[in-house]
């Protein structure tokens, strides 16, 4: 247990002085690994605590990047008291979704969310009167307030807002898996009957993970619209669903900092192909997801998990009688 | 009337092409309970190899069949070196390696093909038949044509030949089909096998129809995964029929209902299956799995 909590401060001392470090535009990137890993770790809380598929969460993130938009271009409201709106909005709209879904399981709910990435960019176009049709919206560009202007660049003041927010809500997510809400989300994904017959509720646990995981996926898009200043429906296409499957099996199912690892996956593999070979890259990339998955089937964090277990001193199966403290880790 | 007819026979030739790509889906969710996301790419690309033949000079006809060998050996070999390795895998760790082979291919077709449309020949005359006062397109009624008759040939095969029972009985009961000898593995292979060449067709057959690029079966394969779903996800039939359903459905509404336009004729069409879902959660067809506590 020390040593993990060493390695937790080691982690933040390094994302803390990275910026003084690195040049502007890398640290814009790592911020991107931040918010992607927010949205991951949304798909943590459904897919791999409460066993419901999404891939469907970039239309929460558009919904929040939308959001964002509209409220710094009409309601003139500041950056910070935005994102909780766009939490708020994504939430609900979250437990909509997953409270009409309830009666779809597996494949059939997986099309339902599929349906709905798929829908959001027409969507976004038909009605331009509000979301600016296909030439989006445009956002004032993040940078630091009063006094801290001249000092802080807006690059390094955005990438110490978004691992600020990254951190409160892994912390958030930690306290709530850890407790009576995360164990009541495993019961039902592992037996919904046993779950039932314990007194759990699988409608409330079941649509409060989808709309948990959804304001996730919604701050995650709001902060991304702020750092790109611009919106539009090219940008919330499926594949931007997908990507974020792609991160939170490559990370790891249902361990919370598989998420940052899926998030540092999806926002620098992409980039890393492209530096190896332009012509060749998307097939590099494609062969890349396949032999990740082929020598690590449970995930990046798995793989680790599974190497640094080997160097362990005490029996595995002493630690596995506490079920909770392998979703943990 | 006749507008309707003739509306109703070109959403069946669409419905079709989308029935033959949603089998392909079911084949490979029957035994591995996975979608297959690169099931349209696979499709794409042997559609590139009948195109390469033809531009050759080989005969449509003789290129078709040469293609559809290509993608059942190909689909074959694929799964031997891909897929088995996961085989045992979780279902999500499967699907990435499919998305992953989904990038991939389309990578490789640009490569290799480029990215600049280019045009299918048809295999059927541009002419029309007049029937009852409609005038239909000998390509809609080819394709409708070409497309069941593969649905049909599938069928045959699963349903009378003993390789078809061997196939069937390893994906429902895996465990049981070892014990009896069957080699499942490699009816999970045949079956990636089957699967292709029926993709394949779906492929050459919309060819001519949205032009010939590495992109070309996305639109595709979005509405042959809705068509699976809506028949049932582990029903051969279901697949057809929702296929069909859908093609006639996504015609009816842009033609008749003026304020859908292109934009919403996608969300509109997801709208109706989700509303089908709800009322029948396991699909048109398919069976509820009762689970024993």
């Amino acid at each position: 247990m020390r040593s993990r909590q060493a390695v937790l401060l080691a982690f933040v001392i390094v994302v803390a002085l990275l910026p003084l470090t690195i040049a502007p535009y890398l640290a814009f990137q790592i911020s991107f690994v931040a918010s992607f890993a927010i949205a991951i770790l949304g798909l943590v809380i459904l897919i791999g605590h409460s066993g419901q598929i999404s891939l469907g969460h970039g239309a929460f993130m558009a919904v929040g990047g939308y959001t964002v938009a509209i409220l710094l271009n009409t309601a003139g409201i500041p950056y910070v008291a935005s994102l909780p709106i766009a939490a708020l909005v994504c939430g609900l709209l979250g437990i909509a979704l997953g409270f009409v879904s309830l009666r779809l399981a597996d494949v059939y709910l997986a099309l339902a969310t599929f349906a709905l990435a798929a829908s959001v960019s027409p969507l976004l176009k038909r009605f331009g009167s509000i979301t600016g049709g296909v030439q989006g919206l445009l956002l004032p560009t993040p940078h630091a307030p009063g006094p801290l202007h001249d000092v802080v660049r807006g690059e390094v003041w955005y990438y110490y807002v978004t691992w600020a927010i990254a951190g409160l809500l892994f912390a958030l997510s930690y306290a709530g898996l850890r407790g009576h809400v995360g164990r009541c989300l495993r019961a039902i994904r592992d037996s919904e009957v046993a779950a039932v017959s314990f007194g759990v509720n699988p409608v409330l646990y079941k649509t409060l993970a989808f709309g948990w995981s959804a304001a996730y996926a919604g701050v995650a898009g709001a902060l991304q619209a702020m750092a790109t200043a611009f919106v539009s429906p090219g940008a919330y296409d499926i594949s931007l669903s997908l990507t974020l499957l792609v991160g939170v099996v490559m990370g790891g199912l249902d361990m919370m900092w598989g998420a940052i690892l899926g998030g540092v996956l999806v926002e620098f593999l992409p980039l890393w192909v492209q530096k190896v070979n332009p012509a060749l890259s998307s097939i590099i990339y494609g062969l890349a997801l396949i032999v990740i998955m082929l020598f690590m089937p449970g995930g990046i964090a798995g793989g680790i998990q599974r190497f640094t277990s080997i160097f362990r001193l005490q029996p595995r199966g002493a630690r596995e009688t506490v079920p909770i403290a392998k979703d943990l880790t | 009337m006749q507008e309707l007819g003739q509306q109703v026979i070109s959403g069946l030739a669409t419905g079709s092409i989308f029935a033959s790509l949603a089998l392909a889906l079911v084949l490979i969710y029957r035994s591995m309970n996975v979608i297959n996301f690169a099931q349209g790419e696979m499709a794409m690309l042997t559609t590139f190899v009948a195109w390469q033949l033809v531009q050759d000079g080989m005969p449509m006809w003789v290129a078709f069949a040469i293609t559809l060998a290509i993608a059942f050996a190909g689909a074959v070999a694929l799964e031997r070196a891909v897929i088995r390795p996961v085989e045992t895998a979780p279902p999500l760790t499967i699907v990435i390696v499919t998305l992953g082979l989904f990038i991939s291919f389309n990578g490789l077709a640009g490569l290799i093909w480029g990215y600049v449309l280019k045009t299918f020949p048809s295999p059927f005359p541009p002419t029309t038949i007049r029937f009852a006062g409609a005038a239909l397109s000998e390509q809609d009624l080819g394709v409708i044509a070409v497309s069941l008759g593969t649905l049909f040939l599938m069928y045959l095969l699963f349903q009378y030949t003993k390789l078809g029972l061997a196939l069937r009985a390893s994906a429902l009961y895996p465990e049981q089909s070892r014990l009896m000898g069957i080699r499942v593995s490699w009816m999970l292979a045949l079956g990636w096998g089957l699967a292709s060449m029926v993709g394949a067709v779906s492929g050459i057959m919309i060819a001519p129809v949205v032009f010939l690029d590495p992109n070309m079966m996305q639109g595709v394969i979005v509405y042959a995964f809705a068509a699976a779903v809506l028949g049932g996800i582990e029903s051969p039939v279901g697949a057809v029929v929702g296929g069909l359903i859908l093609g006639v459905l996504l015609n009816l509404l842009s033609t008749y209902v003026s304020w859908i336009g292109t934009d919403l004729e996608l969300p509109v069409a997801f709208a109706i299956i989700i509303a089908v879902l709800l009322v029948r959660p396991a699909g048109i067809f398919g069976r509820v799995h009762v689970k024993r506590v």
